[in-house]
C-alpha cells in the first residue's frame, strides 16, 4: 500500500515537470497567421502546396517575386535582357545578395537549385514547371547530362537561360516556388533534414526561427537580406490549423491576426461575414469542374457529354450551395488574366440537352446505362453532387449514382480512369491560360479523361512556339473553345473565390488577388 | 513479482510486432499511393520515391524490410512530411498528448470516483438519480458537440478561457475537461455499481453490525474491492486518453499525436501510421500491466503468478 500512496505524489511531480517543460509561454509574434495544415516540407524543390509556397516565398528569394497584388516584380535579378527570338533570357543579379549565413548568393546557386529540382533523384513534384528550359525535360528523364541544360553562368552575377520556345511569362515563372534557390553546401551536408531550423540557410527577407510539428513555423527578420527594410515585422508565426471554426475562433479572440487560407473561413458564416470591414473576398485563379471518362460508353459520344453539360444550372449551385458569390464557369480559365478572353462557353439549355440525348439514342433517358458520379469525401462536394444528380434526373431523366471515396482512393480512381464522371478542381500555378489548358493535351498526367484531340494539341503546340503575345493568346482561346464548347471532356462549374480576414485598420500590404499571393514581406502594421 | 513482469514483457514483444505487421499490410493494401496528389506525378518520380523509402518490391519484402528497421530502433521516415522521421514526429507530439491526457485522466478518475461513491451512498434517492442522469449525459454527448459548445460558452459567451492554442497552462483547461468529461460518467457508474455490489457483501454487514461508521465503512473497507472493475477499465482508458483525440486536438489546435492516426491513414503514410499504432500498442500493454498489478495489490485473493 505504500507504493499505492506514492503514486499520486509521483504523478503530481511528473505532471508539474511536464507542465513546466511543455508549456513555456513565449511572447506573441508581431503577426500571427492561420496558414492551414502542417507544411509538408520547406524545401522549395519539393513543395507542391500553396501553404508551403507562402512560407517559402518569405524564406527564399527568386529572380523575380510576386508583390502584394500578385504582380511579378524584379527581386534577386535587378534586370534582364531578352534575345530577339524570345528564347534567351540573360538575368543580372543584384551585387549585394547574401545567404542568411553571410555567404554571397551567385548565379551558380540558381543554376544548381534548378538542376537539383530537375534531377530525377530529387523527385520534385513540380519538376515539369522547369521544362520550358532547353533540354530540361531530357535531363529530368536521364537522357541528357546536366551540362546540356540551357543554363549558363558567364560570371557570378549573370544567369543565361535558353528556352525551348519563347515564353513571354518566363520572368514571372521564376518567382514560382520550384525556381527558388537553395544553399548547395547546406543541402549536401544535411540531406533531407536541411530545412530544420538549426541547419536551414536561405536568402529571403525572413529566416527560419523555429518549426514545431503541427503547431507553428516561426520566422524572423533576416538581417542579411539585401533590403532589410522590406521585412517590416520582427517575428511572424504561421500556425498549423486545419479546422475552419478553430481558425475563426483564434482570429475572433485576437490570438491570430490573419486568416490566409480560403478553407479557413467557415462557409456557414459567409453570409454574416459579408459586409464586415475585415472580410476581403476576391476571385481566384481556380476552377471547380466535372470531368468525363471519354473512354467509356456512353460518354464516348460527344452528344451525351454535351447534353449532360447543358442540363446543369450552374447558377443554382453558387446561389444555393457555395454561397460565396463565386462566378459561374463557362470556360476552364477564369477571367482576369491580362489580355486573355476565355471563350463564352454555352449557357444552360435544358431543351437542347434533351434533344441531344434523344439523338444519342436515349429519349428521355430511356435505356441509359447506370453511371456514377465520383467525388472525394467532403460536405461541399457532396452537396454539389446531390444537386447536379437531381438536375440530371429532372432534365434528362437519367439516374446517376453517387460514389464517394476518400482522398487517396479517389486520386487512384482518377489516375486509372475508373469513373464515369468525376469532380475535380484546378488551381493555376501562374497567370497564363497555359497553366489550365496544358492539362488536357493528349497523354498529360493531369488529363485524366482519356480525351485526345489533334487540333487541340496542335493549337497548344503552335501557341508555345508563337513569339507574338496577342497571337499566342488567340491560339490558346481557340483551343479552349474546343474544350468547352465542342468536345466537352469537362464541364466547368464555377471559379473559386478566396477570402482573407484581417483588420484593415491594423494591417496593410494585403490585397485579394487572382493567384492568392500574399507575401509576408509586404505585410506591415498601419502606422498611427 | 519480478518473474511476472518479465513474463508479461516477453509476451508483449510478439503482440507488438504482430500489431505493426497487420497495420503495415493494411495500409499498404489500401488503394491509393502515399505519393499521389491532385497534380499527377510522373511514373519515374513515383518509382524513385518508392525505392527511396523502401516501398519497392513485393509486399512481404517491404514488410520484412520495415520490421527489420523497427527492430533496429528505426521507425522510418514520414512519407508526407518530407525530411521528418517518424520518431521525431512522435517525440515532438507525444509529450503534448501525454500532458493533456494525464490531466484529463486525473479529472476523470478524480471526479468519477467520488461522484460514484456519493451516488452509491445515496442509492435510490434523488441525488443518485440526478447523478445517473448526469453520467448518462456526459457519456452520450459526442466530443465534436461538447468541444464547440464548451468553446462557445466559456470562450465567447463568458470569455474565461482561450478558445484554442497551445503554450500556456490556461489553454489546457478547456481541452482537458472536454477530453475527460465522457470518462467521468463511465468512472462514476463503474464505481457506483462496484460499491453497491460490495455494500451488500457479508463482510460489510459484519462491519456495520460491529458499529463501524458508514463513512469509514465505505471509504476504508468497501471502496478497495469496489474499484476493481474501475481499475480494469482504467488501463485501456489511460492508453486511449494519453494518445490524444483527433476531435479535441483539431478543435483546440493542439499539436498532439492524435491527428496522425487519421491523417496518416488518409495520406497512406504507412510508416507514420505504423509508428503511432506501435506507440498506442505499447501504452496499452503497459497500462494493462499496471492495471493487473494494481488489481493484485487491491485484491489479496489474486496472485500474480496464477
Amino acid at each position: 500500500m505504500t507504493i499505492c500512496r506514492g503514486i499520486p505524489g509521483l504523478t503530481g511531480l511528473l505532471l508539474a515537470t511536464s507542465l513546466l517543460t511543455s508549456c513555456q509561454p513565449r511572447p506573441r509574434a508581431d503577426l500571427v497567421i492561420c496558414n492551414g495544415a502542417e507544411p509538408q516540407t520547406l524545401d522549395p524543390a519539393l513543395v507542391s502546396g500553396q501553404l508551403e509556397g507562402r512560407i517559402c516565398s518569405a524564406l527564399y528569394e527568386g529572380l523575380t517575386r510576386r508583390d502584394s497584388r500578385g504582380k511579378s516584380v524584379p527581386a534577386a535579378a535587378e534586370k534582364w535582357e531578352i534575345s530577339p527570338d524570345g528564347k534567351i533570357y540573360t538575368f543580372h543579379l543584384r551585387p549585394d545578395l547574401r545567404w542568411s549565413n553571410g555567404e554571397p548568393v551567385t548565379s551558380q546557386d540558381y543554376r544548381y537549385s534548378w538542376l537539383r529540382a530537375l534531377q530525377p533523384k530529387t523527385a520534385s513534384p513540380y519538376a515539369e514547371i522547369l521544362f520550358g528550359i532547353h533540354n530540361a525535360e531530357a535531363f529530368h528523364q536521364g537522357k541528357q547530362p546536366a551540362d546540356s541544360v540551357g543554363l549558363e553562368t558567364p560570371d557570378n552575377q549573370t544567369l543565361r537561360v535558353r528556352l525551348n520556345h519563347p515564353l513571354p511569362y518566363f520572368p514571372s515563372l521564376t518567382s514560382f516556388t520550384t525556381y527558388l534557390p537553395v544553399h548547395q553546401t547546406t543541402v549536401e551536408r544535411y540531406g533531407d533534414r536541411w530545412t530544420q531550423p538549426n541547419s536551414w540557410v536561405g536568402n529571403g527577407p525572413y529566416r527560419l526561427l523555429d518549426w514545431k510539428i503541427n503547431d507553428r513555423v516561426s520566422l524572423e527578420k533576416n538581417p542579411r537580406y539585401h533590403s532589410p527594410e522590406r521585412a517590416q515585422l520582427h517575428r511572424i508565426d504561421a500556425l498549423a490549423v486545419t479546422r475552419a471554426s478553430t481558425a475563426f475562433n483564434l482570429y475572433s479572440t485576437g490570438q491570430a491576426d490573419l486568416l490566409l487560407d480560403k478553407g479557413l473561413v467557415p462557409s456557414l458564416m459567409l453570409p454574416q461575414l459579408r459586409g464586415r470591414p475585415d472580410f476581403h473576398p476576391g476571385p481566384l485563379l481556380a476552377t471547380y469542374f466535372y470531368r468525363f471518362n471519354v473512354t467509356r460508353p456512353p460518354f464516348q459520344d460527344v452528344r451525351v457529354r454535351r447534353a449532360f453539360a447543358l442540363a446543369i444550372d450552374k447558377e443554382s449551385i453558387v446561389d444555393k450551395i457555395t454561397r460565396g458569390n463565386e462566378p459561374i464557369a463557362q470556360a476552364l480559365t477564369p477571367r482576369g488574366i491580362a489580355d486573355y478572353n476565355p471563350p463564352e462557353g454555352l449557357p444552360s439549355d435544358p431543351a437542347t440537352a434533351q434533344g441531344l440525348l434523344k439523338l444519342a439514342g436515349f429519349p428521355e433517358g430511356k435505356g441509359f446505362p447506370r453511371i456514377s458520379l465520383l467525388y472525394n469525401k467532403s460536405e461541399l462536394n457532396e452537396q454539389i453532387a446531390v444537386e447536379i444528380q437531381a438536375q440530371w434526373k429532372q432534365v434528362l431523366g437519367v439516374e446517376v449514382e453517387l460514389r464517394n471515396q476518400e482522398w487517396a482512393t479517389y486520386l487512384r480512381s482518377l489516375d486509372e480512369l475508373d469513373f464515369d464522371i468525376a469532380r475535380s478542381s484546378w488551381v493555376g500555378d501562374y497567370d497564363d491560360p497555359n497553366t489550365f489548358l496544358d492539362c488536357f493535351v493528349t497523354g498529360r498526367g493531369n488529363n485524366r479523361t482519356g480525351w485526345s484531340d489533334a487540333t487541340y494539341d496542335s493549337l497548344l503546340e503552335r501557341a508555345l512556339a508563337e513569339p507574338n503575345a496577342a497571337r499566342r493568346l488567340k491560339l490558346l482561346a481557340e483551343a479552349e473553345t474546343i474544350l468547352v464548347t465542342q468536345a466537352f471532356p469537362i464541364i466547368p462549374l464555377y471559379h473559386f473565390v478566396g477570402c482573407l480576414m484581417f483588420d484593415p485598420k491594423k494591417w496593410n500590404g494585403l490585397y485579394p488577388n487572382l493567384l492568392d499571393e500574399h507575401p509576408f514581406s509586404e505585410i506591415g502594421r498601419v502606422k498611427k | 513479482m519480478i518473474s511476472f513482469l518479465i513474463r508479461r514483457l516477453l509476451y508483449s514483444i510478439p503482440v507488438a510486432l504482430l500489431v505493426i505487421i497487420v497495420c503495415f499490410l493494411l495500409v499498404r493494401l489500401a488503394p491509393g499511393s502515399p505519393f499521389s496528389s491532385e497534380r499527377a506525378l510522373d511514373p519515374a518520380t513515383q518509382q524513385m520515391l518508392e525505392s527511396k523509402y523502401g516501398l519497392s518490391g513485393s509486399l512481404p519484402q517491404q514488410c520484412a524490410r520495415y520490421i527489420g528497421s523497427v527492430v533496429r530502433g528505426d521507425l522510418g521516415d514520414s512519407l508526407k512530411f518530407r525530411g521528418r522521421t517518424v520518431l521525431e514526429i512522435i517525440s515532438q507530439s507525444l509529450p503534448r498528448s501525454l500532458l493533456l491526457g494525464s490531466i484529463a485522466f486525473l479529472i476523470a478518475i478524480g471526479l468519477g470516483v467520488p461522484l460514484g461513491s456519493w451516488a452509491a451512498a445515496r442509492n435510490g434517492k434523488t441525488e443518485d438519480r440526478w447523478l445517473n442522469g448526469f453520467a448518462l449525459l456526459t457519456l452520450s454527448i459526442p466530443t465534436f458537440v461538447l468541444a464547440p459548445v464548451a468553446v462557445l460558452s466559456l470562450s465567447f459567451a463568458i470569455p474565461i478561457f482561450p478558445p484554442a492554442g497551445w503554450g500556456t497552462p490556461i489553454q489546457l483547461v478547456l481541452p482537458s475537461i472536454c477530453l475527460a468529461l465522457p470518462f467521468v460518467g463511465v468512472c462514476a457508474r463503474l464505481t457506483r455499481s462496484g460499491l453497491l455490489e460490495t455494500i451488500g457483501a457479508d463482510f460489510i454487514r459484519t462491519g456495520r453490525a460491529k458499529g463501524v461508521s458508514e463513512k469509514t465503512l465505505i471509504l476504508l473497507h468497501a471502496l478497495r474491492p469496489a474499484v476493481l472493475p474501475l481499475v480494469a477499465y482504467a488501463g485501456p482508458l489511460a492508453a486511449s486518453i494519453l494518445t490524444g483525440s483527433l476531435v479535441i486536438e483539431e478543435v483546440f489546435a493542439i499539436p498532439g499525436i492524435g491527428q496522425f492516426f487519421v491523417s496518416g491513414v488518409m495520406n497512406r503514410d504507412v510508416f507514420l501510421v505504423s509508428g503511432v499504432v506501435l506507440i498506442y500498442c505499447i501504452l496499452l500493454l503497459f497500462f494493462n500491466l499496471i492495471a493487473d498489478w494494481l488489481t493484485a495489490i487491491l485484491d489479496p485473493r489474486i496472485r500474480l503468478q496464477s
